[in-house]
């Protein structure tokens, strides 16, 4: 397992849902994906990305302007 | 052990694609989503982007549908793909600057690869012939299907039983009675067949999912084009026409008004990007300039920045310039006044 981080600030959703789905592409099971956004609708979209493909959301964070959430890369 | 076939849905968010792969996935076909993001797709952005909305962030329907039918939903970039379509669209824009028949043959064209690539058997879309005046009319079916290269792999399920049988009903990989005859513009059949499938909560998009179709937002674009002398853009710019006051004095430059704190904090993105400014002396909005503006026209934003702020009845305002090099200087200013702002300069 290895940890990874997606900076997607500035990007309007669905682009951190694209840019979250094209790394995790590249990922292995197991591996943990930790994506700071700036759109706050990636605390509804990025979720629901991974329920819908099989990841597994572990935390998410925000604090008034930034947003994070770590994921692990399920099959 | 026969083969699972497998088709690939265009996922609008809308309700019509949800009950067109619904009605797919009815027939025991395994059906994976698929929805494109031109740059334009309306799904929240001003939304997310404003401060007054940030209390209810909107959900994106695509994903929301996919999740409620149970189906993978992929979302592809095809922004940079999409410009050919929306600068040179062989058939034509619509009332604005949608190119609404090239937009879906182009859809249904990287639906087709992408279900070559990934060992998939047919297309689905939620088309229902007269539905919309430009891309869903009788003529226009066997253009998508054709143009695209989809041909008879495209299924549209909702209006299947008016058009010739494709090639997975010949097949009998599905059948063509369980499809349907809808047309027109009416919304009560597949409201109907919603409440058959136990769908209560879906999307009612008003004017359709796409900026494009907007007539202030494509006046913006135009702008834009006829601005640069070149009908190109970049993402920050499509970004950027959903965002602020646009007043272009000047060929030659184009002032961006945050009009609340939400966009004055997007805006903040982008101060490296272009010369800004904002008050120094009083409240006021950052605003950007797009273009290339003379020192001249630089003391006239700096005059209709100042109108936005707190000091718009002042008699003198400072207002803090950075360039591009992010040196900083300050214009000391009076306010113009609201009659010396003619309407004309908005866009």
């Amino acid at each position: 397992m290895s940890q990874y981080e997606l900076d997607a600030r500035r990007l309007l959703c669905p682009m951190p849902v694209i840019r979250t789905q094209d790394r995790v592409k590249q990922l292995q099971k197991g591996d943990v994906l930790s994506v700071t956004c700036t759109d706050p609708g990636v605390m509804q979209d990025i979720p629901a990305w991974c329920r819908i493909n099989g990841h597994k959301v572990l935390e998410t964070q925000s604090d008034d302007y930034e947003y994070i959430i770590i994921l692990e890369v399920g099959e | 052990m026969s083969k699972q076939i497998k088709a690939v849905s265009l996922i609008s968010g809308g309700l019509d694609s949800m009950l067109a792969t619904k009605a797919i996935m009815e027939q025991g076909i395994h059906v994976e989503g698929i929805n494109f993001f031109t740059g334009f797709c309306v799904e929240g952005h001003t939304h997310a982007i404003r401060q007054k909305d940030k209390e209810k962030p909107k959900r994106n329907n695509s994903l929301w549908v996919a999740e409620t039918l149970g189906i993978k939903l992929h979302i592809i970039d095809i922004i940079e793909e999409y410009k050919d379509v929306l600068i040179n669209p062989k058939h034509g824009y619509g009332a604005n600057m949608n190119p609404c028949l090239d937009c879906k043959v182009f859809m249904v064209k990287k639906a087709k690869q992408w279900m070559e690539e990934n060992d998939f058997d047919f297309i689905i879309t939620g088309e229902v012939m007269g539905q919309r005046p430009m891309s869903q009319r009788r003529e226009t079916m066997p253009i998508i299907s054709a143009e695209s290269g989809a041909d008879d792999r495209l299924v549209r399920p909702l209006c299947g039983q008016n058009l010739p049988a494709t090639l997975p009903e010949r097949e009998g990989w599905i059948k063509r009675e369980e499809l349907f005859g809808f047309s027109g513009r009416g919304r009560k059949p597949q409201m109907a067949l919603a409440e058959q499938y136990g769908l209560s909560d879906y999307s009612q998009p008003a004017g359709g999912c796409c900026f494009l179709t907007d007539e202030s937002y494509s006046a913006k674009l135009v702008d834009l084009w006829k601005a640069r002398g070149t009908k190109d853009y970049e993402l920050d710019d499509v970004m950027l026409l959903k965002v602020g006051r646009h007043i272009r004095p000047n060929q030659n430059f184009k002032v961006i008004v945050a009009r609340e704190d939400g966009e004055g904090r997007f805006l903040q993105g982008y101060k490296n990007n272009y010369i800004n400014m904002n008050c120094a002396s009083h409240r006021g909005p950052l605003a950007l300039i797009d273009g290339d503006p003379s020192a001249e026209d630089l003391y006239l934003a700096a005059q209709i920045v100042a109108r936005y702020g707190q000091g718009r009845d002042a008699e003198q305002v400072d207002v803090l310039v950075r360039d591009l090099a992010g040196n900083e200087s300050t214009l000391q200013v009076k306010p113009l006044a609201k009659d010396k702002l003619p309407k004309e300069w908005f866009v």
